[in-house]
């Protein structure tokens, strides 16, 4: 694969959007995009984490022996983690106060730990670096997207701006948990609508949803064991 | 004990931990195609949890208290459960191969998981001692089984109703987990 830092770029916020293409890091997605500025607050802390992880572990790939890869991956990304969560605390305490348990969860955000298998591991720092930039615009795009279609019909306002005329009754459903579900079902049913009309698209109606998550706990997280017995020897 | 019976009844229904704080949404949206595998899959997360919740207490308050490491949490906490949950897999497969058989294939999926190291971190920030943490875990996890079997039986029954196309799969998912959640606000009169 030619592999370069526009492309990588486009692909991430586009081709290979990681919540409405790849239908990753749902926890996140749902839980703290109550309003635009927590979603990208939530979108900029993972971009941040999934940059430098990138980096890090793409330099650090022919170090790492394949056996104990992914506790080695854990263990950088936990410490990114670490890392943005204290700065968040110590430079936007409104921020950290929103989002809460949900920053250190960024460590087990499939995202991250699936394109540290399956880009980072393979591919040179610099070209890691901005898959990881790519991917997490994508991801703070689609988190601030649903934060706002949430927070204008919930609230009628958009990233704090009264946008909806004042007699607009806010339905406070969808501030709440269950109206996380709707948004989200509804933005991947237009997302299948339009799929649906080009026909010649490659890619399949988004069926399996987090199915793709349990594939990336296949590929990259989960069945194949923390410490990996079955890989031999390169 | 009655403090306990009220942490163990909030954190399974009122704050139930998929439909009210989004954790463990992929084991919920993905292995949730049928009751007999999301049933396995809950049976595993009660397992899971609750050692977990034992474990990351016992670490917190005797290794990383004294020696004033709090800060290192989320890095402990999560190579704890990843280890131990390769632990128990080990454990498991030598002394109950049944028990392994019936959960064998979910286990592994569960450190990505969410919701473990979730309620590994809330028993820590709201200062629970050990028999308080290891009943808010249960109390999690099992609210995480009635929510994924339910959710299982519901999507068993649509599977031959007529859906709208572009609502397949997925987003059909999705909305009935939106009423579950709604159904579940109903609970929070009860404490």
């Amino acid at each position: 694969m030619k592999a370069n830092p526009v492309e990588r770029l486009i692909n991430g916020i586009v081709k290979e959007n990681p919540t409405f293409v790849l239908m990753l890091g749902m926890c996140p997605t749902l839980a703290v995009t109550t309003s635009a500025i927590n979603g990208a607050g939530m979108g900029l802390s993972t971009t941040a984490v999934l940059m430098f992880s990138n980096l890090i572990i793409s330099a650090l790939r022919n170090i790492i022996p394949d056996r104990v890869r992914i506790p080695g991956y854990i263990v950088v990304i936990a410490s990114l983690v670490t890392i943005v969560q204290f700065l968040l605390e110590g430079y936007v305490p409104a921020v950290n106060a929103a989002l809460g348990l949900y920053i250190p969860l960024i460590v087990v955000n499939c995202i991250i730990l699936g394109r540290a298998e399956s880009f980072a591991a393979k591919n040179g720092p610099i070209v890691s670096f901005f898959d990881g930039l790519g991917m997490g615009l994508g991801f703070t795009i689609a988190l601030t997207l649903i934060g706002a279609c949430r927070e204008l019909l919930g609230a009628g306002q958009i990233f704090g701006q009264q946008i909806m005329p004042a007699s607009y009754e806010p339905i406070t459903i969808f501030i709440l948990a269950p109206g996380a579900f709707f948004v989200l079902a509804c933005l991947v049913a237009i997302q299948n609508k339009i799929k649906m009309k080009k026909p010649e698209s490659k890619i399949a109606q988004v069926s399996g949803g987090c199915g793709d998550c349990s594939n990336c706990g296949n590929s990259a997280c989960g069945s194949r064991s923390f410490f990996d017995t079955t890989v031999d020897d390169k | 004990m009655k403090d306990l019976l009220l942490i163990a009844i909030g954190s399974a229904l009122v704050n139930n931990v998929v439909l009210s704080q989004f954790l463990g949404l992929c084991p919920f949206l993905g292995v949730s195609k049928k009751v007999e595998t999301a049933g396995g899959m809950g049976a595993a997360v009660i397992f899971v949890i609750t050692i977990a919740s034992a474990v990351t207490n016992l670490v917190y308050t005797f290794i990383l208290i004294p020696t004033k490491l709090e800060y290192l949490q989320t890095i402990v906490f999560i190579l704890v459960i990843a280890a131990l949950v390769q632990f128990v897999e080990l454990v498991l497969k030598k002394s109950m191969p049944s028990l392994y058989e019936a959960l064998g294939v979910y286990l592994p999926l569960i450190t990505t998981n969410c919701a473990v190291l979730g309620v590994a971190l809330t028993n820590v920030q709201n200062s629970y001692d050990f028999i308080t943490s290891v009943v808010n875990g249960v109390g999690i996890s099992v609210g995480f089984t009635i929510a994924i079997v339910i959710l299982a039986g519901i999507r068993e029954r649509m599977e031959h109703n007529n859906i709208p196309e572009s609502f397949k799969g997925m987003p059909i998912t999705l909305v009935t987990a939106g009423l579950m959640a709604i159904a579940f606000f109903g609970f929070s009169g009860i404490i």
